[in-house]
């Protein structure tokens, strides 16, 4: 441990925290926008500058650890100026087109922007034009809003361990792209998606069906494989118009590609929506509940007395819940009389 | 799993047996990735090279079917070298030395025969996985999957009980659950020799126990396993079948078997979220919620039990499946009346104390692991913890080659999965867009060199056939799979895989033989060309 002061706040902390993990353990807020505390730190956007007493200049408190008896202090007007220098700059080569974005109101950028009071007028000149859109059909990739933080890029090879995307070329020209510059051809787990402070990359389906406004978050959990990932569904009317996770829950906030964007069978056109019998001519015709069940019913009964109760077997499904799952087989034991019930276990 | 999916980064060496993590868990590999970027050692042994490969320091990519070979020599080195955890095997284990004898003879040299996996890298997976004491395996369908599946699954748990690798933090067996819920059905006892918390249904006083709570006489006789299902229903003693969220027209092998015991049968309900290809055959079809639309609980892989909330509601007249049994019941002369999911839960809990501690109050952020037996209780992360309630035994295997071998007629091995963007029959999966767009077709992958072999190119359709039926798919080439080796994934209704498997069971759980089969593969316009010529003739 060692002991520092941050604001004239002693504190005691591991000695392998970065001053930004000092400040943030101690409830002191440090504005950042490549930082992402499940990457390692890049110390690329220059925001969480904060002045360490007998160092000449700022420093980075992302990637600078702490030391015994080090004097912090996260804002003086001096750094204040500095970082709403850095937001001019990014602004400045930005569409700033907040209005149709889908990354308005969970925007890293916005926020910051609106906490300064920057609009990004201060430097008025060329902006990056990528007139290219990227083919895939699950992530949109707009790098006009890229701010060159570098967490897509971290989270793909330390995350993901897949390393689909890098920085490209330098200077002005610096990009981040898949090789060749073609289009993303990987997971589409979404990490990427899931880290981006700004609008740069977006879900495709999420496309103008939903912001902020009029959208509840529902946590479930996620209908796929047995990994149990917590779902944050986003919802709007009855629409399900996006899929997100937290860091906070067992899986970390990470989801694969089924996870974040196979939501959309939710509401297909295929849905069964009526009770359905089938009639002699081999035909389904729509009934009524009561008739359905009605039927049903009778039919299990009369095999139940012409045979046996063991003549009437139950599957049902891992994709159930428990409840679901204990209440079929209490019906077949108990309702039918019979122990044939099983499920997919094996298949 | 004995051990919880966050124990993970703990682990020293992780050995990924018969699973392709990163495709069918791809989040339960991001934990093992996590492992690896702290130091963790992985051992990746599978028929084809899956993206874990990417991380393993030792790669065994053995022939389908030959894990018990493996996993014997593995365990044949591990006491070579002296490496066995000699205190736990005396304290906790029995039949050791008859086991060791049994050993004897699966040397590497005959192992790498048997398997096709070079001698030197079972011994460095071997010496790896003997020399760590925080060492977790994981496997999935590719081990369980097999005639010898329960075999396969003791071979693994000599190997860890050899090691003593089992029942403490960041060390286990752990059997990755390939479905949302396949834990809770399990649990919940959708299975013919089980209630409610795997308690027997063929032991007189369990039975007493759940006809007091029940209030009904009870089946004293173990009932028909799935696959059984289906084969009585070809030899019309079943006569009547009810379906909930199944389709296994799709998931069931040998596809013409299937359609054959469906249409058997005098009468079939479906109860489902789309008129799947097992719905097309019913005589009743019931249109159910989905998952989002309703409320209750999930078990995951870990025994966590996690909340399922309704996010929207059912479309048209579809409902829960909870209120559509109830209903059923009631007009069957067995009356039920929950007035919520979370009273079913409570009923399971009091009759399975595992569950007793489970409240939905409990678990509103966060999910709790069972068991889990008082409300005050935090819930179990990692089983065995206490010991075992007897002395595990080691159990002598002997290796035996799959029921379908290769032969002049079939000279490719075909092993069937998933692959990471559709899911399982695809109902669900198949009507998302843009996985549509990006992973409809389906396809078998073979290696170049048979490729080559053929007279075919990359893309080229194939027809491929087993002595139960054939499909037509695209060929894609890839040197994931071996020579002599080809995969299908099982999603595609168009080219199922499973119009070819082979329903084979496994003498003590009835799983068909997923994973290994016999097939012929050749060029779909050369077969037509035949066809012409024969035709001619």
């Amino acid at each position: 441990m060692v002991s520092l002061t941050i604001n004239n706040k002693k504190v005691s902390v591991p000695e392998d925290l970065t001053i930004l993990e000092a400040a943030s353990r101690n409830g002191i807020k440090v504005p950042t926008l490549c930082h992402h505390p499940q990457l390692t730190p890049f110390g690329g956007c220059r925001l969480c500058v904060v002045s360490v007493k007998g160092m000449p200049k700022p420093v980075a408190s992302c990637t600078t650890t702490v030391s015994e008896g080090m004097e912090v202090t996260t804002s003086t007007p001096e750094i204040e100026d500095l970082r709403k220098l850095v937001l001019e700059l990014i602004l400045s080569d930005h569409p700033n087109d907040c209005m149709t974005c889908e990354a308005t109101g969970s925007c890293a950028l916005q926020e910051l922007a609106y906490a300064y009071g920057v609009r990004g007028e201060a430097y008025p000149g060329e902006r990056r034009v990528y007139a290219k859109r990227d083919g895939n059909p699950f992530i949109e990739r707009d790098m006009e809003k890229c701010i060159l933080c570098g967490r897509c890029v971290k989270v793909c090879d330390e995350v993901q361990g897949v390393e689909a995307l890098d920085f490209t070329y330098r200077g002005f020209r610096s990009k981040i792209c898949p090789s060749y510059e073609d289009d993303l051809d990987c997971e589409f787990c979404g990490q990427c998606v899931s880290v981006c402070p700004t609008g740069a990359l977006t879900g495709k389906q999420w496309a103008r069906r939903g912001r902020y406004e009029g959208v509840r978050e529902v946590d479930t959990t996620c209908p796929y494989c047995g990994t149990g990932c917590t779902l944050t569904t986003h919802v709007k009317g009855n629409e399900i118009v996006r899929v997100s996770s937290k860091p906070w829950t067992p899986n970390e906030g990470w989801l694969c590609v089924k996870g974040r964007f196979g939501y959309k069978y939710v509401s297909s056109p295929d849905r069964l929506t009526k009770p359905l019998i089938r009639r002699a001519s081999g035909e389904f015709e729509e009934t009524s509940w009561t008739a359905a069940l009605e039927y049903t019913a009778a039919w299990f009964k009369k095999i139940r007395e012409k045979h046996s109760a063991d003549a009437i077997g139950g599957l049902s499904s891992a994709r159930c819940t428990n409840e679901e799952n204990y209440l079929f087989q209490k019906f077949m034991r108990a309702g039918v009389g019979t122990n044939n019930v099983d499920h997919c276990a094996r298949l | 799993m004995t051990n919880s999916i966050r124990e993970i980064e703990g682990m020293e060496v992780i050995f990924i047996i018969g699973s392709n993590t990163k495709e069918t868990h791809p989040v339960i590999a991001n934990r093992m990735i996590k492992a690896y970027r702290k130091g963790a050692k992985i051992i990746v042994a599978d028929p084809r090279t899956v993206p874990m490969v990417k991380f393993a320091e030792v790669f065994l990519k053995l022939r389908p079917g030959t894990d018990i070979a493996l996993l014997n020599s593995m365990a044949h080195v591990i006491v070579k070298e002296g490496l066995q955890n000699d205190a736990f095997i005396r304290e906790k284990t029995e039949g050791f030395e008859a086991w060791k004898n049994s050993l004897e003879e699966f040397t590497p040299a005959k192992a790498e025969q048997i398997t096709g996996v070079p001698k030197a890298d079972i011994i460095k997976a071997a010496k790896m996985y003997g020399g760590s004491r925080k060492a977790g395996i994981f496997y999935t369908m590719g081990i369980t999957q097999h005639t010898c599946g329960t075999d396969n699954v003791r071979t693994i748990a000599n190997l860890a009980t050899l090691t003593g690798n089992i029942g403490r933090e960041f060390t286990g067996v752990n059997p990755l659950r390939g479905q949302n819920n396949v834990q809770g059905a399990s649990d919940a006892a959708c299975l013919p020799n089980v209630y409610p918390g795997y308690q027997k249904v063929d032991l007189p006083e369990v039975r007493r126990k759940f006809e007091q709570a029940w209030g009904v006489p009870l089946p004293p006789k173990r009932g028909l396993y799935a696959t059984e299902m289906m084969n009585a229903a070809v030899d019309g003693s079943l006569k009547a079948l009810y379906i909930m969220g199944e389709n296994p027209i799709l998931t069931d092998p040998n596809q013409h078997h299937t359609i054959k015991a469906l249409e058997n049968l005098e009468f079939l309900v479906v109860q489902d979220i789309f008129m799947t290809e097992t719905a097309r055959h019913a005589h009743v079809v019931l249109p159910a919620a989905c998952s989002f639309e309703k409320e209750g609980t999930f078990s995951n892989t870990e025994r966590r039990v996690q909340r399922v909330r309704r996010a929207v509601s059912p479309p048209g007249e579809a409902r829960d499946d909870l209120s559509i049994i109830m209903e059923l019941s009631t007009a069957m002369g067995y009356p039920m009346d929950y007035r919520s999911p979370e009273q079913v839960l409570e009923e399971f809990g009091r009759l399975w104390p595992a569950l007793a501690g489970i409240t939905y109050d409990r678990i509103k952020s966060r999910g709790i692991a069972w068991p889990c037996p008082t409300k005050d209780h935090p819930g179990t992360e990692f089983l065995y913890k206490d010991g075992f309630a007897k002395k595990v035994p080691f159990v002598p295997i002997a290796y035996n080659p799959p029921d379908e071998v290769v032969c002049e007629n079939y000279p490719f091995v075909l092993t069937t999965g998933r692959n990471l963007f559709q899911y399982h029959s695809g109902s669900m999966s198949r009507r998302v867009g843009a996985i549509e767009e990006h992973a409809g077709e389906a396809y078998v992958e073979l290696n170049p060199a048979d490729g080559g072999k053929l007279g075919i190119a990359n893309g080229e359709m194939v027809k491929v056939s087993s002595r139960r039926g054939d499909v037509e798919i695209k060929a894609r080439f890839t040197r994931r799979v071996s020579e002599g080796t080809v995969f299908i994934p099982m999603h595609y209704r168009e080219a199922a895989a499973n119009v070819l498997t082979n329903d084979a069971l496994d003498p003590d759980v009835m799983i068909p033989e997923f994973k290994v089969c016999a097939v012929e593969i050749v060029p779909l316009e050369k077969k037509a060309a035949k066809e012409v010529t024969a035709s001619a003739k």
